[in-house]
């Protein structure tokens, strides 16, 4: 089944309040995805750094690697501890002898990266697991958000949405891929690599696939039509945009809202409704096949 | 006048006074204040009340209706009205998938656009949407009428048994054994009478009526060779 939220916000003094907007929208589709749940958070950015997103079971063991890269260095590394989850900022020119670092480290895995975003997941019911991460106290622009009933894997940490494959992009999904295991391929021969054997880390892949080709974010999304079979809704999030496809037959339910302050995507209305002014918001279903996308310019 | 307001009462317990009404009840107005996106309210009604619902509801709201008349003031989610006996459900604004599914009778009215499937085996409810709808309406249709203002979406009366649809926009394709049939007195006559109950003042020279071919009902022999 699964439940997929997302917001999108186009009035700036909203921003503070992005993370409590979107844990109650994930806390209303626990009912559709008790298995675990996921989030990604568009937040500010700091010239000339990356964020990276690291998960360890024994977050001390992040901690300490990030100190011994800040003596190695001799620089700071400020960074936050969120439950299992470490976010550190990483000056872009030291990234590759991070991530080096953090290869020598297996307990430690890297969940997302990029100038904007942070991602969180976890297993356990989907209130609790925003809870744990404090999503109600974070900020941003936009984010997007899962809770995953698993039919194609493992009900695991990695098996939890959102999928990333690319800087600043990721993906939830609800529905299933009957043609993962030949994209997947394609893709690993074009030089992706993939952490699961999930269907949805592979249409991640692929919409990451396409831009990193040149494509827009709606072109990429366009040719994941073509290129995927099966059941979908898609919601994707990029540094500045986020995206809504859902497949031709429309196996999946969606709902989307607009106002002049944000953009809702929801899997049922229940999830929309308490934002600011969602009485007198555009309501509507969006339509098969056609993809959606809002960009910040 | 009966006024629940679902944010302060339980659905259950909305649903549960509903179904104990009787035949002679004096409650025969009920209005309903935030739905909030819920599912399944109003369902399973079999009395002669009318129940105003303000805003937006989730799945299967008035599924099962039998007499009643049950008007949403916002948008259904999917299988508004589904298996309806009798009685009438307006949606003022849009309605999700598989609208009035499986209905076997009574007036489903859409002022907005159904989208995919709407009167998927619909067994004698009649449907009347004054926006468009999505693909594969009217799938299997068994009985009934569906009417739609607009336009109809791919794959239209797709495997139709029976049941008239009426279509004044576009139809983007025709399912199989779904035909264009000839507009006569009596589809008119049903048509006017429907449009009327729906409130809608279109000609009915503008549709145009489609049906089963009736080439399904039976194995054809000379289709031996594909099994």
């Amino acid at each position: 089944m699964c439940g997929i939220v997302g917001l999108f916000l186009k009035d700036e003094t909203l921003a503070p309040r992005l993370g409590e907007l979107l844990a109650g929208m994930l806390s209303t589709m626990c009912e559709r995805g008790p298995d675990s749940a996921g989030f990604a958070v568009y937040g500010s950015e700091t010239p000339g750094r990356l964020k990276l997103t690291l998960r360890s079971e024994r977050p001390g063991d992040v901690v300490d690697l990030i100190a011994r890269v800040a003596t190695a260095l001799d620089i700071a590394l400020p960074h936050a501890v969120h439950d299992t989850h470490v976010v550190v900022s990483v000056p872009q020119k030291h990234i590759d002898y991070f991530l080096l670092e953090v290869a020598k480290t297996p307990a430690v895995r890297v969940v997302g990266s990029g100038r904007r975003m942070q991602i969180f997941k976890e297993v356990g019911r989907p209130d609790h697991v925003a809870q744990r991460f404090g999503l109600s106290r974070m900020a941003g622009t936009h984010a997007i958000g899962h809770t995953r009933m698993a039919t194609e894997s493992a009900v695991t940490t990695d098996g939890a949405h959102p999928f990333t494959t690319g800087p600043d992009q990721c993906l939830v999904h609800n529905g299933s891929l009957s043609n993962h295991n030949v994209v997947r391929r394609d893709l690993i021969r074009q030089g992706l690599s993939f952490q699961t054997d999930n269907d949805s880390e592979v249409a991640a892949g692929f919409v990451t696939a396409r831009m990193h080709d040149g494509y827009s974010l709606e072109q990429a999304m366009t040719a994941s039509l073509e290129a995927l079979d099966g059941f979908y809704t898609f919601v994707v999030g990029t540094e500045s945009g986020f995206s809504v496809l859902r497949d031709p037959i429309a196996c999946k339910p969606a709902v989307m809202a607009e106002t002049n302050r944000w953009v809702a995507f929801g899997t049922e209305y229940r999830a929309l409704v308490d934002l600011p002014g969602v009485d007198d918001a555009r309501v509507w279903e969006p339509t098969p096949a056609k993809v959606y996308v809002w960009e910040r310019h | 006048m009966p006024v629940v307001d679902l944010s302060q009462t339980a659905l259950r317990e909305l649903n549960g006074s509903l179904h104990r009404l009787t035949p002679d009840t004096n409650e025969t107005h009920w209005r309903v204040l935030n739905p909030r996106g819920q599912h399944a309210v109003a369902v399973g009604v079999d009395a002669p009340v009318v129940i105003e619902v303000e805003g937006h509801v989730g799945y299967y709201c008035a599924g099962m209706n039998q007499q009643a008349t049950v008007i949403v003031n916002g948008n259904a989610g999917q299988g508004v009205a589904e298996n309806m006996m009798s009685g009438q459900v307006h949606v003022k604004g849009d309605a999700s998938q598989a609208a009035g599914a499986t209905g076997c009778g009574g007036l489903l009215v859409i002022d907005g656009n159904a989208s995919a499937r709407c009167g998927i085996s619909m067994k004698g409810i009649d449907i009347v949407v004054k926006g468009s709808v999505g693909h594969l309406s009217a799938f299997m249709a068994q009985a009934g009428n569906l009417v739609v203002l607009g336009d109809a979406g791919e794959a239209l009366g797709d495997s139709i048994y029976e049941a008239d649809l009426f279509v004044g926009g576009e139809v983007k394709s025709l399912g199989a054994d779904c035909i264009e049939k000839p507009l006569e007195d009596c589809h008119r006559s049903t048509l006017r009478s429907l449009l009327d109950a729906a409130g809608a003042t279109a000609d009915v020279d503008s549709f145009r009526r489609y049906g089963s071919a009736r080439t399904l009902y039976h194995f054809h022999v000379d289709n031996i060779g594909s099994y």
